[in-house]
């Protein structure tokens, strides 16, 4: 393999257990440069332990965790990443402008600090008390020591957590900066928007194992559900009974329904129903087709 | 970006600049914390106010032996305290995975903490020999008042390895309890509240087991009250320094 088509970051067959519980089995992922892979899944899935395995801070109990073909404790590997974690208590007492002093001293060739408090929207913090802040303002301070020295791989822990919609806003256009400049980002999120709107690739865990690998596209595709929705007399309850039909129910006086085959569907509702209005069919988003594929491991298991 | 990037090397020009200022966030970090600095300079100097110069006669030799073992007693805090409950504290809040994650050099997060306890406890030190010196009636050449600063500077490190090692046995706000279980009893067995020679024989005896009692008599050297040899209490201090030094290190290592 050369360096050329050498992943950024890679767990290979990386399987970690905390005492009896197994959080990942047999985990296999590679991050190529200058993507961003979107981490998904439900509380517990293994999307934490998955990025502390690629940092060095857990070790894999089999299988291999690499930065840049190292192994992640190097110094080494370390210098080419930047990090914002779920939750990190950062000394209160300090500014802002110190604590990036301090982080960007870490790191070989960093970003100039103005440059640095641009990219996160904080330029107008840095003589602030870090305690002082609130906690949206906190997490942009975190996202800017994570860029701060110019890392070739972004790490961020649920990032847009407790963050306005702004705010929100604000740090994807960061985030799509960043990718731009060549900056490979490794991604985890509770919002589904979220990955939507930023990732080239998105996989989704649950219980400790890959469920789905693909861009976003491919992975609404692999639960090629729409939703229909439209005001009519028919009962939810019936309709969720015809064949083709995958849920049904009424929601504030509309009939949804989710189905693989929206064009049979629409032909029956209308011969069903003629006085029926307002209908719209749609693409699932990707939080539908995350619960279905979640769903159907979950079958899985009770089976 | 060049496919065959070779990773920025680091130039030791930087490495060095990383570990200063990781020591320099710590002692900026901690000298404005209220909550910190505060307990651990009004201990020993209240005390000290109270014991060595309100209930004695300013000059006596009760005064200034009182000095040194105040000394002694405000010196352990930042140890224990600024190393020790900092630790615990930081494990729990996600400090210490953080730095674990990024680049920082190995060992300047207690290599800064070191720091930032000798600061504290120069601080301690210097607040101290101004009381004595001035309402205190003590009076030390300058060549004793340089020892009790340099006993106060190194005097502090088996405290933070003692305070390490607490800190890796427990996470978050528990630890300034125990510390205080360690710190508080540790200082009566040795001496530092109570003449040594006013506690029981059987306490007088086991009181070389303490690392404070080593600590005492080299303050008591420094101010003058102590003739004899320094190199066994130095040895003993470092010998705790480094036993706890290990033990912490293999708790780090494994537990994290």
């Amino acid at each position: 393999m050369t360096e050329a088509h050498a992943p950024v970051a890679r767990l290979a067959g990386a399987v970690k257990r905390y005492d009896k519980r197994i959080a990942l089995d047999d985990v296999d992922l590679v991050l190529r440069r200058g993507e961003l892979l979107a981490l998904l899944g439900p509380n517990g899935a293994g999307k934490s332990t998955s990025i502390g395995l690629l940092l060095g801070l857990v070790r894999p109990d089999a299988g291999r965790a690499e930065l840049f073909g190292l192994d992640p404790q190097r110094i080494e590997a370390r210098r080419r990443i930047g990090v914002m974690l779920q939750s990190a208590m950062l000394p209160p007492t300090l500014r802002v402008g110190e604590l990036l002093r301090l982080t960007a001293s870490y790191y070989p060739d960093p970003r100039p600090l103005a440059e640095s408090a641009a990219l996160a929207g904080i330029a107008d913090l840095l003589k602030r008390p870090y305690g002082k802040l609130s906690g949206g303002q906190q997490r942009r301070v975190q996202f800017a020591l994570a860029l701060c020295g110019r890392p070739e791989l972004l790490f961020l822990d649920e990032p847009t957590v407790g963050m306005d919609i702004d705010a929100r806003r604000k740090l994807w256009t960061a985030m799509r900066a960043l990718v731009a400049e060549g900056c490979s980002v490794v991604l985890t999120t509770h919002y589904l928007e979220e990955a939507e709107a930023l990732a080239q690739r998105v996989v989704v865990l649950d219980r400790g194992r890959v469920l789905s690998e693909g861009s976003v596209d491919e992975l609404r595709a692999k639960v090629a559900l729409s939703r229909i929705r439209c005001v009519s007399d028919l009962d939810a309850e019936a309709v969720g009974r015809w064949p083709q039909v995958a849920s049904a129910a009424s929601v504030g006086g509309r009939l949804q329904i989710a189905t693989a085959q929206a064009e049979h569907v629409v032909r029956r509702l209308l011969d069903a129903d003629p006085a029926l209005r307002e209908l719209e069919v749609q693409r699932a988003g990707l939080a539908e087709a995350f619960t279905e594929l979640t769903r159907d491991s979950d079958l899985q298991e009770a089976a | 970006m060049n496919a065959t990037t070779a990773p920025a090397a680091m130039p030791p020009r930087r490495v060095l600049g990383a570990y200063l200022a990781e020591a320099r966030s710590e002692c900026l970090r901690y000298l404005r914390a209220p909550s910190f600095i505060l307990p651990m300079t009004l201990f020993s100097t209240v005390f000290y106010l109270m014991f060595g110069v309100l209930l004695n006669h300013p000059g006596s030799d009760a005064s200034r032996y009182l000095l040194a073992s105040y000394t002694a007693f405000g010196v352990m805090g930042p140890g224990l305290f600024g190393f020790g409950a900092s630790l615990a504290i930081e494990r729990d809040g996600g400090l210490l995975t953080l730095k674990r994650a990024l680049p920082m050099p190995p060992g300047a997060y207690l290599l800064g903490k070191m720091m930032m306890a000798m600061v504290a406890a120069s601080l301690v030190v210097v607040l101290l020999l101004a009381l004595g010196l001035t309402v205190g009636g003590v009076s030390l050449g300058p060549a004793r008042v340089l020892a009790m600063l340099a006993v106060g500077a190194f005097g502090v490190l088996p405290f933070c390895a003692l305070g390490m090692f607490v800190g890796t046995l427990i996470k978050g706000q528990g630890a300034p309890g125990l510390l205080n279980l360690v710190y508080l009893p540790m200082a009566f067995l040795s001496g530092l509240w109570l003449p040594i020679s006013m506690l029981p024989g059987a306490l007088q005896t086991l009181a070389p087991v303490w690392p404070s009692y080593h600590l005492n008599q080299l303050t008591l050297s420094a101010v003058g009250l102590r003739a004899g040899s320094l190199l066994p209490h130095v040895l003993a201090l470092l010998a705790f320094a480094a036993a706890f030094l290990l033990l912490a290190a293999r708790r780090l290592r494994r537990y994290g």
